[in-house]
Order: structure tokens, then C-alpha cells, then sequence
């Protein structure tokens, strides 16, 4: 059957990856030891200056990073709460619609931003939120006074999750809908006969019927509570409002590769990755005890 | 589904409709309304007066864009990154995800194989030691920066590996009885069965590709060079960090009044055009991509 040169092939096969991966994931790894490190440009790795846990320490002295800490876990949680909220309400509300071709429509439209970079939708959003923008404009019809938004600490964060919960609300949906359509329909038709109106239906069949997809999201999303979206923010935050916007992934950016201050950059990401990858390892742990979830 | 017809049943279908029919408006609102200031004309968008259609239409941003030969040069930066990075995550994909979806009985060493990609997703050096290794091989200014650091996407490898494994096994078996060797059983036959679950990764490939700006500002160092989304976040959205320092709200609102918005606008909207002509397929696949991702043995 299956000789030698099959197994061989099949080794081959990875080789590529492995080296690319090798090169471009492991290597860097080491690079880590930057953080230990009082490391200046230009001079090579090992002839750096070791500090010990001086860029730690550094860190922990500097009001900015406590602020940007709080930053990261305010933005990144309301993002979990608030959008686990809005798609499953827009999920139950598509899935009373019976007019299919109203169904497809909605979906259609509503699954677009999340294909659309955050470059693209920052740019859209200056011009929106500007103060000769479509936002200031309803702000005037109601008789607000006009907000710069993207300068106010007060009306930053709302706008990063608010937007967030914009472009994904749709497509985080799309897992709802997939559990909602596999409810058996005869529970619906036994309910019915047992005179249950739609409010009834909606509170014991369909909501118990999506509970554990629910546990399940919202345990997966515990490794994200330190992610507080590096790409939106990086692109809607300025100076005015790094008081409630700043978060750690923006700080290591500036840090590092603006001011040059690799060791200390470099320990700010080494701090989070840690912290990252024991809440991904708890959040798996849980959803596979009581989820039954497998990634592989 | 019965058919309820109460009153109150029929009330709160029509409140329904008219809920989403508000909510899909507004995942819409931002988009019709930069392509209406991007055909409108500067005074009528900077004054604000521009809402879904365009005031004083005219093509003159268009027009102008079009002489633009930087836009256009990050257009084509763009482009060859998507070929040729969509094209060698999928080759490594299928090359990677076909050995791994043998059982180590077949394939001793499988498992370590897949420890080591594991490892590799979950942990990362970071930024800065990224940033140095790409410029230590001297990749900066090439297009191979914008590729290679993310040239085997461990997920989309474990999605079609776990696909394969759930392909009948007579299906291998078959082939190799037949005397099909490995590179023609993965080519001839694991392949043509596999192509839209295929087709949903390589489409998400080249959405991740088009879409990121980031890798672009920090490995390319002359304009030139950047793809489309770094070019348009450093016109566009960027801020001068000369004028971050000490900046003021009134720095912020001089700084939105010179802003072309017309001219931003569209260039916004090209840059989406390559999306919104893909879209179809996108929608076409990605909920069977989602499916492919929840199913496991």
C-alpha cells in the first residue's frame, strides 16, 4: 500500500510552510528578549545592554500605561457585551421575517461592512463626524449644540464601539441564524397547539433553542477582552483623545517604531501576549468542557 | 411555519419589517452618502449640505484621480499583492492542510506537525521583533514584506484540513490502489471535491489582502511603494505627527475644514469597488465558510 516515498511526500509537503513559519513566527519569538533589554538601533541583539526587569518596571511607573490598560479593557468589553447584544436581536428579528426575498435583501445589505477595512470606513467616519457632518446635522435638527466628536473623551469610546457594533452586527448574526434554523419545527407546531402566542414561543422554544450557542460566543470572546481593535482605533484616535482612547496595542506602536523605544515596546506587547494567551487558554478550556467545542 | 392571523400577530409583523427596513438603512447610510459627496460639488460637501444625493453633480474628483498616478500606482501595489499573496496562501493551504488530515497511523509525525502550528498561532514575538526580522532579511520596499510574514494562514490550513478528513476515506484509498501518488491523489482528486470550501478561504484571503494597510505603512518606507489602503490611511485619515504633538481641538477642526471631501470621498469609494465587485461570490460562500468552521467529527 502506502510505501516509504508516500510518507516522504507528505513531509515535503509541509516543508514550505514550516520554513516560512519558522522564519517568520519563531524567529521573532526570540526577539522577545528585546524586553530585557536597554536595546538601542542599529547595534546587533546580543551585544545589547541587559536591564532585567528594568523596561517592567519602567512600565509599571508611567501613568500612561495604567491609563491605557483601563483604555483597552472599557473598549474591548463594551464591544464583547454590546455586540453580542445587537446580533442576536437582529437574529431573532430576521428570523420572523417569512417573505424570503425581504430576508435576502436585509442580509445582503447588512453583511457589506464587514468586508470594508477600517481605513476606508475611518475615512467615511471623519467626514461623518466632523462638524459640518450628516451626525452634527441631525445633532442641530434636534437642537444640540454642534460636537467635535472625534476630539471629545467624552463621545470617543461610544463612537469606537458603537461603530465596531456598526460593521459587525450583521455578520456576527450569520451563527445565530444557523443555530435559530436548526430549532426542530415541530416544538413551534406543539406550542401552537397548546395555544402559546408568539411572545410565548419566542421565550421557551426559541431563546432555550440558541442558549448554547450563546455560552459558547461569549466564552470564546474572553481571549479577546484585551483586544481592543488596533486597526479601528489606529485610524479614528488623535492626541485629544488618547485619555480614553489610547489602547496597549496603539501605545507598543508609538513606542516602538515613533520614539524608538524598542525594550520598553517590546515588554508592554510581551505583558499583553502573556495575559492574551491565558485567557484564550481558559475561554477553549471552557467551551470545550461545557460546549463540547474542538478546534481541531 | 402556521400562519397567525390576529391582529396583534399582523401588527408585529409590520413593526418588524419596518425595524429591519430602518437598520438596513443604516448599515447603508455611510456608504450611498460618501458616493453622493464624492459626485458633489466641494462647497455643497464641505458646508455639509450633501445627505444621500449628490448637490451640483459633477466628475471632477473622478477626473482628477484619474491623472493621479500615485493612486494609481498604490492601486497596482495592491493588486500584485493580492495575486500573489491569495495565490501562495492557497497553495500552502492545500499543501499543508492534505498531509495533516492523515491520521498519525498513516502519517507518524502528523501530530507534532500540528503542535508546531498550533504554537505558531497562538503565540507571536510581536510587533517590534516582526518589524526587525523583516528588515534584517532586507524584505523592506518589497512586495514579499506584504506577503511572506503572513504567507501560511494556520486557520484557513485547519478549516480545509478538517474538511479533507471529513471526505469519504475510500476516496483516498481509492487512489492509491489506482497508483495515484500523493501530489496526484491531493491534485486530481481531493481538489475537485474541495474547490467551494476553496474558494470561501481564498476569498477571505484576498479580502484580508486588499484590506490591510498596516504592514504597508511599517516595512515599506517610501510612498511609493504602499498599497492602496496605506496610501489612502496616510492622505486621508492620518494625522501629522509633527502636528499631534502639541495639538488643539482647534488644530483638529482647521485640519477637517482643508480636508477635500469630494476628492476623499472618492477615493474612498474606488478603493471599494474591488470589494463590492467580489461581494457576490463572498456572500455566495462565506456563510458555507462559517458552516465549514462550526462542523467537526
Amino acid at each position: 500500500m502506502r510505501n516509504r516515498s508516500f510518507i516522504v511526500n507528505y513531509h515535503l509537503m509541509l516543508l514550505p510552510g514550516i520554513i516560512l513559519l519558522f522564519i517568520f513566527s519563531i524567529i521573532p519569538m526570540f526577539g522577545i528578549v528585546i524586553a530585557f533589554q536597554d536595546f538601542i538601533p542599529g547595534i546587533r541583539i546580543w551585544e545589547q545592554d541587559w536591564i532585567g526587569l528594568e523596561n517592567f518596571k519602567f512600565m509599571m511607573d508611567i501613568p500612561d500605561s495604567k491609563q491605557v490598560f483601563i483604555n483597552t479593557i472599557v473598549i474591548a468589553t463594551s464591544k464583547i457585551v454590546v455586540g453580542t447584544f445587537v446580533p442576536i436581536i437582529f437574529a431573532l428579528l430576521l428570523h420572523e421575517v417569512r417573505v424570503s426575498w425581504f430576508k435576502r435583501f436585509v442580509q445582503t445589505i447588512v453583511y457589506l461592512p464587514h468586508f470594508m477595512s477600517w481605513v476606508i470606513l475611518a475615512g467615511i467616519m471623519v467626514s461623518m463626524l466632523s462638524l459640518d457632518g450628516v451626525m452634527n446635522m441631525i445633532f442641530k435638527l434636534f437642537g444640540f449644540e454642534p460636537v467635535m466628536f472625534l476630539a471629545s473623551n467624552t463621545w470617543f469610546r461610544p463612537i469606537v464601539v458603537g461603530s465596531d457594533v456598526w460593521k459587525e452586527f450583521g455578520f456576527s448574526a450569520i451563527v445565530y441564524l444557523a443555530a435559530l434554523t436548526g430549532i426542530n419545527p415541530s416544538l413551534y407546531e406543539a406550542a401552537e397547539i397548546d395555544g402559546a402566542n408568539r411572545f410565548r414561543k419566542l421565550i421557551h422554544i426559541t431563546l432555550p433553542g440558541i442558549t448554547p450557542t450563546i455560552v459558547l460566543l461569549v466564552t470564546l470572546s474572553l481571549g479577546n477582552v484585551l483586544n481592543a481593535g488596533f486597526d479601528q482605533i489606529f485610524n479614528l484616535y488623535n492626541p485629544l483623545v488618547y485619555s480614553s482612547g489610547d489602547i496597549i496595542d496603539t501605545y507598543v506602536y508609538r513606542m516602538g517604531l515613533i520614539e524608538n523605544q524598542y525594550g520598553l515596546a517590546t515588554a508592554v506587547g510581551l505583558l499583553k501576549s502573556v495575559v492574551a494567551i491565558i485567557l484564550i487558554m481558559i475561554s477553549y478550556k471552557l467551551a470545550s468542557k461545557y460546549a463540547n467545542y474542538r478546534i481541531f | 411555519m402556521v400562519k397567525s392571523t390576529t391582529l396583534f400577530s399582523k401588527s408585529t409583523d409590520v413593526t418588524i419589517v419596518v425595524l429591519l427596513a430602518i437598520i438596513s438603512f443604516i448599515s447603508l447610510f455611510p456608504l450611498v452618502h460618501t458616493l453622493a459627496i464624492s459626485f458633489s460639488e466641494k462647497s455643497a460637501a464641505n458646508a455639509g449640505d450633501v445627505l444621500l444625493w449628490p448637490k451640483g453633480f459633477n466628475l471632477t474628483s473622478y477626473r482628477i484621480i484619474l491623472e493621479d498616478h500615485k493612486f494609481f500606482a498604490a492601486f497596482r501595489v495592491s493588486v500584485e499583492r493580492v495575486l500573489l499573496g491569495a495565490f501562495i496562501n492557497m497553495a500552502l493551504t492545500v499543501i499543508m492542510a492534505y498531509p495533516l488530515s492523515k491520521p498519525s497511523r498513516i502519517f507518524p509525525g502528523r501530530d507534532i506537525y500540528m503542535w508546531y502550528l498550533v504554537f505558531c498561532m497562538l503565540f507571536s514575538g510581536g510587533l517590534i521583533p516582526l518589524y526587525m526580522t523583516v528588515t534584517e532579511l532586507h524584505l523592506q520596499n518589497t512586495l514579499w514584506s506584504l506577503v511572506l510574514p503572513g504567507a501560511v494562514p494556520i486557520f484557513n490550513v485547519i478549516l480545509i484540513m478538517n474538511f479533507f478528513r471529513n471526505l469519504p476515506k475510500e476516496l483516498d484509498e481509492a487512489a492509491v490502489v489506482d497508483g495515484a501518488g500523493p501530489w496526484q491523489t491531493l491534485f486530481k482528486v481531493f481538489l475537485p471535491v474541495s474547490l467551494p470550501s476553496l474558494a470561501t478561504v481564498t476569498l477571505f484571503s484576498i479580502v484580508g489582502h486588499w484590506n490591510s494597510f498596516f504592514d504597508g505603512l511599517i516595512f515599506m518606507s517610501k510612498p511609493e511603494n504602499y498599497p492602496l489602503q496605506t496610501y489612502i490611511q496616510q492622505l486621508v485619515v492620518r494625522i501629522d505627527p509633527e502636528l499631534m504633538k502639541g495639538m488643539t481641538t482647534d488644530d483638529l477642526i482647521r485640519l477637517s475644514k482643508a480636508s477635500d471631501r469630494t476628492l476623499n470621498g472618492a477615493k474612498l469609494i474606488i478603493a471599494m469597488i474591488p470589494l463590492l465587485v467580489i461581494y457576490p461570490f463572498l456572500q455566495k460562500y462565506f456563510v458555507h465558510g462559517i458552516v465549514l468552521g462550526s462542523v467537526k467529527e
